[in-house]
């Protein structure tokens, strides 16, 4: 079992080390220099030239990018040029907001896909496998933006269910329940939205696994000793057919964060999505380029963990 | 370890495409005589398809795209069919309405689906050769150069995709379609060559394919005559759905405002004018048309994707 993990964990650091060049590379095409924003205009153009020259700015590729690196991995990545505080502390003040999001779109897209897998799956060919079909291939072929603007319309300004805009109310004092009831209740149409678009795959292999599973053999030995129809679903080829989606959690994720662009920008929803579609309009490339890496080195973290699940509730993938 | 979680991903995820043996197009015509909505699905694309192509030839684009502050935001004329004509010969009749900058959105549409449609279809183009290629080669020769360019592969799936293209748009400095054409391409070709490759793979053990090699046919005419027509039916499917993604992506970026550039039309930009909350609310006029073209757009591509998949795969054939 450790011996998987560490295997997979090797495999990560090349992953790692590419995505930090690309984002290098981006980042060296980008204008401006370690001083844009933080410097005072008045300042004399040759002593900016030396400030550069001191900072390292006409430095060798390599040698910039291992300074990169080793800033980076403690913790410094610049500051940001519009809002004047550390990169770290504005993506920090973010974070909680869009992890927020990310388990209440992921408990949606959960508590919608396995009950439709599962039933469609049991009751193939029936009027609800049907319609879980439809759903599922509407749900797959919208686009991201299209469902939210849309949702927005309907639920937010024609029935007025939901508020439409923002994470937090601004009039509500913090730190009281009903600030929390509230944050939670903004929660729900972004996190309804996104957690519908993330279903069609997971409810597809569910329906599929169940109706593979339906003719193997223990499934066939399980009712001849009687076993309970509904266990038999629910409990012993459940278990089976959750293997293939155990292993795409981890896109799941990553696919939620590509999402999280969109979903976040259109409900004006105070995350890190949000920051980084303010950040570039507003040329702050401090903090794109960081939200890149960030965002990239969650995927793979989330790949990562993909494995180790799989291999987890699945011995026969261990590698030897 | 990471091929063995591949495979038991695909048999899950994509065990239609594995066995799946060149189509004939009897059986296509069989499948879309049998299911009568991807028949339907078929028809209406090729209608908007057809109308934007023919009409946009029609109309004069510098008109159309002409700034108009008089008619900002113009509340849209009631129908008849007097207005339908006149529009049909290029007229600005407001029947949706008037954009922010006056334009007609009824005439713009049509110009902006064939834009997105060229757009999307030159990206699907480009990242199907790119992933074809990759995948033929690595499911072709396997072994070590599959596992280094699946690896890679792996690398870009798991990219946060749409933040790297943003942040490239961004920072290249021609802002022209073809650059937006090419940055969307970079990352976007994964799909084709895991799947290319696995059936390759398959296809690579057979003995037809040992045989040519027995017999020293050159490589490369082992892998494009003989290798490549069993893969068609699979690449014809991936095609069609990738261009729906591609529709997708392209309309989604330039709604964000980075993708095609300010003056074009484009239907991700007459959509963006829901970003504005009082458009979004009071004026559906302005966003609605679009959102729904591209909708129509996305189902019924997919739909004929997801009857083309069925008829590749006699296990799942209706007809």
């Amino acid at each position: 079992m450790w011996k998987t993990v560490v295997r997979r964990l090797i495999i990560m650091i090349p992953q790692i080390i590419l995505l930090s060049m690309l984002v290098f590379t981006v980042a060296h095409f980008m204008p401006g220099d370690p001083f844009t924003g933080i410097i005072d205009p008045n300042v004399d153009a040759a002593r900016l030239e030396e400030l550069r020259r001191a900072a390292g700015y006409y430095d060798p590729l390599h040698v910039q990018y291992f300074r990169w690196v080793g800033n980076a991995l403690q913790g410094d990545f610049g500051r940001s040029f519009a809002q004047k505080v550390p990169v770290t502390t504005l993506i920090g003040a973010r974070a909680m907001n869009s992890i927020r999001l990310g388990i209440v779109s992921t408990v949606f897209t959960y508590a919608i896909a396995l009950p439709f897998g599962m039933l469609s799956g049991r009751y193939n060919n029936s009027w609800f496998d049907r319609f879980v079909m439809i759903y599922n291939y509407v749900s797959y072929a919208i686009p991201t933006f299209v469902l939210a603007l849309l949702f927005i319309y309907i639920f937010g300004y024609q029935l007025q269910w939901f508020p439409t805009r923002g994470s937090a109310s601004p009039v509500i004092p913090k730190g009281t329940a009903p600030y929390y009831w509230d944050m939670f209740y903004r929660l729900l149409l972004p996190g309804f939205t996104a957690g519908i678009l993330g279903t069609a795959t997971t409810t597809q292999t569910l329906r599929n696994e169940v109706i593979d599973a339906k003719t193997q053999d223990y499934v066939r030995t399980a009712r001849s000793k009687g076993v309970p129809e509904n266990v038999i679903y629910n409990k012993h080829i459940f278990r089976n057919a959750f293997l293939p989606i155990a292993s795409s959690i981890g896109f799941i994720f990553s696919g939620l964060l590509n999402g999280s662009v969109f979903i976040e920008r259109i409900f004006a929803f105070n995350g890190m999505g949000d920051l980084f579609i303010t950040s570039i309009t507003s040329r702050d490339y401090s903090v794109v380029i960081t939200l890149v890496l960030f965002y990239g080195v969650i995927s793979i973290i989330g790949s990562l963990v993909s494995d180790i699940v799989l291999s987890l509730v699945d011995p026969r993938i261990r590698i030897e | 370890m990471a091929i063995n979680k591949q495979e038991v991903v695909e048999t899950a995820v994509d065990s239609t495409e594995v066995s799946a043996p060149p189509m004939g197009f009897s059986v296509i015509v069989r499948e879309f005589k049998k299911d009568k909505v991807a028949l339907g699905a078929l028809i209406i694309l090729v209608a908007i398809l057809a109308l934007s192509a023919i009409w946009s030839i029609r109309l004069d684009w510098e008109r159309v795209m002409e700034v108009d502050i008089l008619s900002h935001f113009r509340s849209p004329e009631p129908f008849s069919f007097d207005k339908l004509i006149a529009a049909w010969n290029g007229e600005k009749t407001y029947i949706m309405g008037g954009d922010e900058f006056g334009r007609d959105v009824f005439l713009q549409i049509f110009i902006a689906t064939g834009v997105s449609v060229l757009i999307a279809f030159a990206v699907t183009t480009i990242i199907a050769a790119i992933g074809i290629t990759l995948g033929l080669i690595s499911g072709y020769y396997g072994g070590k150069v599959d596992s280094a360019i699946m690896r890679f592969n792996d690398f870009v799936m798991t990219l946060p995709v749409t933040m790297i293209i943003i942040a490239f748009l961004v920072v290249v400095a021609d802002q022209s379609v073809w650059t937006f054409i090419f940055i969307m391409s970079i990352f976007s070709w994964t799909g084709y060559a895991r799947i290319v490759r696995s059936k390759a793979l398959s296809e690579g053990r057979l003995d037809y394919i040992s045989a040519s090699k027995t017999m020293s046919t050159p490589t490369y005419k082992i892998i494009l005559n003989e290798m490549l027509p069993n893969l068609s039916s699979l690449i014809t499917v991936q095609l069609i759905l990738s261009y729906a993604a591609n529709i997708g992506l392209e309309t989604g970026l330039t709604f964000l405002g980075f993708g095609l550039p300010d003056g074009t039309p484009s239907l991700g930009r007459m959509v963006s004018a829901a970003n504005t909350p009082y458009n979004l609310e009071f004026r559906p006029w302005v966003w609605l048309p679009a959102s729904t073209v591209i909708l129509v757009l996305m189902l019924c591509i997919n739909y004929v994707g997801q009857a083309l998949k069925r008829s590749i795969d006699a296990k799942q054939r209706l007809g």
